[in-house]
């Protein structure tokens, strides 16, 4: 009984969140620290999924980052570098 | 120094910053409240509901004026298992309105409106990057763009509180003080909602949904009704993410495709999708909520009573007190921490710390007990009821008989013993001392 599986994409469920991107990212992973980290758990846990491993290097999609603050504090090595975009950047909720 | 001086600076205009914000304001003094969104409520996310008492007290008349979405009338407890489920309502007598549904853009953008006309000198799009500490006093804030000076600064800034960290008021925070919560709003017309959730005209229902794709997991499922939307969610202890590696929008989509959700929602367009913390610490987590020049309040003080799904209220009259505080301490002249554990004060008399205090090994228990209080009797109740409903010629009495001893073969009888220690404890700490 699959209703909705029209709509699992992630793509499609962040192409209905209004963004205000900037040019710079406001997180900035270690990337030494990156490749040490076991779990990488930013890659799954992270609701827009914002984190990529591509092997050498973790890529920050930070454009699609919803704010929340969940890979910060789960981050294995505490090392994330995370804050606020610019107060005219970022995600604007319609529907909080 | 004197440049950009004013009494009071409120960082984040949600329920707790407007709050606190319009409370010194009507007493005369000058406010500054800064947001960092677009506008109040930009960023914010919830569940769903404000409730109509704590509400009224900082803003009387909301019911008349705030852009409501539905008065809920009626709770549900959804019990799910895999693909059954059992289900306990209650409907509240229509004369007492408890709670409304709303939308967080809509709502707080009034509240903070509401704040401009009482004099509150609203700042919107800009962060505050940190705190202006001197003597151990903190004395103002500094955002991206210049310095703001002030006797005192009030935190409100939210979940992530970084600002509380910066300052030494908080630890930081560990993946089990937060749940991570993800939402959709889906719109759907008046009639459909009010048919599929048996309403009428402004009528809400709330529901509030155990197990499912959160099947032995400290996390909870909410559904509330709005105008012509209704929004499906949930949230998981980051720490039970983390530790099962779980993406949570994808246990949303399988929560969506429960039998007993998903026609509640069937063909709604899906309007946003978003994600936001909840803060799980309680009282055992809070920061220090005072120190010299500086309060804290709503979520980033911890103030989240997550067993009755109440947040925004702790919020708005955190907010108040630390107002009434400021107020106070205005008059006085005197900003030191000893003056403003005055709100320390306020809040232990008020229900806030009390249902904190209630509650604080509420989640210690529970996380360690998960996988049985929230996996395995959701499921046996929901075996309960098949058994009691089959009919297979099987005679009634053996079916009894085969589901209480089922109760103490299911699982090793160890388990038995600590799922009551831990209820006694729990209850024992809930009631008495």
């Amino acid at each position: 009984m699959e209703y909705f599986s029209f709509m699992s994409k992630l793509e499609d469920k962040l192409y209905t969140v209004k963004y205000t991107p900037d040019t710079v990212s406001h997180l900035y992973p270690v990337q030494e620290q990156c490749r040490l980290c076991k779990s990488k758990i930013c890659t799954v846990i992270c609701p827009a999924g914002v984190y990529e491993w591509d092997g050498t290097k973790l890529l920050v999609n930070f454009e699609n980052c919803l704010e929340c603050g969940a890979c910060r504090i789960s981050c294995e090595k505490c090392s994330l570098g995370w804050e606020y975009p610019k107060g005219t950047k970022g995600v604007t909720f319609k529907q909080g | 120094m004197e440049r950009n001086k004013t009494q009071v600076i409120v960082v984040g205009a949600g329920p707790a910053g407007i709050s606190c914000a319009i409370t010194v304001a009507r007493a005369g003094k000058e406010v500054i409240l800064i947001e960092r969104g677009k506008f109040a409520g930009s960023k914010n996310v919830f569940g769903g509901a404000i409730y109509a008492q704590p509400t009224k007290e900082v803003f009387p008349n909301f019911e008349q004026e705030a852009p409501l979405e539905r008065q809920n009338v009626e709770h549900k407890y959804l019990i799910l298992g895999k693909d059954d489920g059992t289900t306990v309502s209650y409907r509240h007598k229509p004369e007492t309105p408890v709670s409304y549904s709303v939308v967080r853009a809509k709502f707080d953008r009034w509240m903070a409106d509401e704040a401009k006309k009482e004099g509150v000198i609203l700042v919107e799009e800009t962060v505050v990057k940190e705190l202006i500490i001197e003597n151990e006093c903190v004395i103002g804030v500094k955002t991206e763009l210049e310095e703001y000076f002030a006797d005192i600064v009030v935190l409100a800034d939210g979940v992530n509180s970084l600002l509380a960290m910066q300052a030494g008021l908080r630890a930081k925070l560990n993946p089990e003080d937060v749940a991570l919560s993800v939402k959709e709003v889906y719109k759907l017309p008046t009639e459909v909602i009010n048919e599929r959730f048996n309403l009428k005209n402004d009528e809400g229902s709330v529901y509030e949904i155990f197990g499912g794709s959160m099947l032995g997991m400290l996390g909870l499922g909410f559904m509330y009704t709005n105008k012509n939307s209704v929004t499906l969610g949930l949230g998981v202890t980051l720490s039970e993410l983390v530790k099962n590696s779980l993406r949570p929008y994808e246990m949303l989509d399988e929560l969506k495709n429960h039998p007993q959700i998903a026609p509640l929602i069937k063909d709604g367009e899906l309007l946003e999708y978003n994600a936001h913390l909840i803060p799980e610490g309680g009282y055992k987590k809070m920061p220090e909520i005072c120190s010299n020049g500086v309060m804290i309040c709503g979520d980033a003080a911890m103030f989240v009573n997550n067993l009755h799904w109440e947040g925004t209220n702790l919020a708005m009259i955190s907010g108040k007190l630390a107002g009434e505080t400021a107020i106070i301490a205005l008059g006085k002249g005197d900003f030191s921490a000893k003056t403003l554990s005055l709100y320390r004060k306020k809040l232990e008399k008020s229900f806030i710390l009390k249902d904190l205090k209630t509650y604080r090994n509420l989640m210690q228990v529970m996380s360690g007990r998960a996988e049985h209080f929230l996996g395995y009797y959701p499921k046996k109740i929901n075996s309960f009821f098949e058994m009691f409903t089959s009919v297979d010629g099987i005679p009634k009495r053996k079916k009894y008989r085969d589901f209480i001893k089922s109760l103490f073969t299911d699982r090793n009888f160890i388990e038995i013993i600590k799922d009551f220690c831990a209820f006694i404890r729990l209850l024992w700490s809930i009631l008495v001392l």
